[in-house]
């Protein structure tokens, strides 16, 4: 590895923790300084984002280790695969209703179903779900916006998201291979 | 979020009963590939905090305000760049709404701000790839618009 090679690895490995000091150093900046209200909203901004992901993240990603380790193929295959029908759809919708957090939180689920044997269109519809109907979320909605405007785009929402997932399927080739998220790591070290 | 913490949990005693080993073997597969996201996520969330702390609510109702195409594509634009907690966004909205912001106005904003994840694609790419990723993020700005429609529509 030359010099170049290793100031890059370095940047990439470092530059999350660099981002993290720096907002962190501009909410300080702000508790003692008068005006400097942008500090102080980063800092807030990114404390709020960090105990959200402290409890989303942890049981989600134990969800998946589970899921892979207990529940077989077959199974997944059979209730939501490629030759599923329309069935798979609210098993998808329900999955997603009772779980909470932000988008991100639903990617490594949904990847995982993927590799699983979950057809694309369900993974897809499972996403959208999770983005656009999730209960708790609906509660919020309709305390602030009324039950007019968060029925109606609820109801909206849902066939334009089916579709699209069909849609998103049919784009994708048929031999379509995810990358795995957690073996990239060690693929680049070179170790089978 | 308590009753997906009660459902692993539930889960989690369940495997542990049945199979020691098969759940000391999930919680490693679970924690490696938390792991392996969690800088990356931490780094997106700093940007996102910067982004956010530069947008306040009083320019939003500024530049989302009044009729015509113009705040709808705003709306359109802010909503996918944008990540915000469901208990930031929807009192937001809720101002938004009382200063007078149309429903298809706000419906898109809500819909690609859930829905399309402009900032998160990198996470995203992490475990669909870049092409399912774009894709996804695409054909979900294009439902937005739809979405706006059938508001546009249904609450006319």
């Amino acid at each position: 590895m030359n010099a170049r090679e290793t100031t890059l690895s370095v940047i990439r490995t470092l530059w999350p923790w660099g981002l993290f000091v720096a907002v962190t150093a501009l909410w300080t900046f702000g508790r003692i300084s008068d005006d400097f209200t942008f500090g102080l909203r980063a800092g807030e901004n990114l404390q709020g984002f960090l105990v959200e992901m402290a409890l989303v993240l942890p049981p989600m990603f134990l969800l998946v280790g589970l899921f892979e380790v207990w529940v077989p193929r077959e199974l997944v295959e059979r209730h939501v695969g490629r030759r599923a029908g329309a069935a798979a759809i609210p098993w998808m919708v329900l999955l997603a209703t009772v779980q909470a957090g932000p988008l991100y939180a639903a990617f490594p689920v949904a990847a995982s179903l993927w590799r699983r044997g979950c057809a694309p269109r369900n993974v897809f519809i499972y996403l959208g779900a999770f983005s656009a109907m999730k209960i708790p979320m609906l509660t919020f909605e309709v305390a602030f916006l009324g039950w007019r405007f968060s029925l109606s785009r609820t109801l909206i929402t849902l066939p334009v998201f089916i579709v699209a997932s069909l849609v998103m399927e049919k784009l994708l080739p048929n031999d379509f291979v995810l990358p795995m998220a957690q073996d990239a790591p060690r693929a680049k070290q070179g170790i089978p | 979020m308590t009753s997906l913490w009660i459902m692993t949990g539930v889960a989690l005693l369940a495997s542990l009963v049945t199979d020691r080993r098969k759940t000391r073997a999930s919680l490693a597969k679970g924690l490696k590939m938390l792991c392996g996201v969690l800088p990356l996520l931490l780094g997106m969330l700093a940007i996102v905090s910067l982004v956010l702390a530069s947008v306040t609510p009083r320019m939003l109702q500024h530049v989302l305000a009044g009729s015509g195409p113009l705040p709808f594509f705003t709306a359109l634009g802010i909503g996918s760049i944008a990540l915000m907690p469901g208990f930031i966004a929807y009192p937001l909205a809720g101002i938004l709404q009382e200063q007078g912001t149309s429903a298809p106005v706000l419906a898109a904003f809500i819909t690609s701000l859930m829905m399309v994840g402009v900032l998160t694609l990198p996470i995203e790419a992490r475990f669909f790839g870049w092409r399912v990723s774009l894709l996804r993020n695409g054909l979900a700005l294009v439902g937005a618009v739809l979405v706006a429609a059938g508001m546009a529509w249904v609450l006319r």
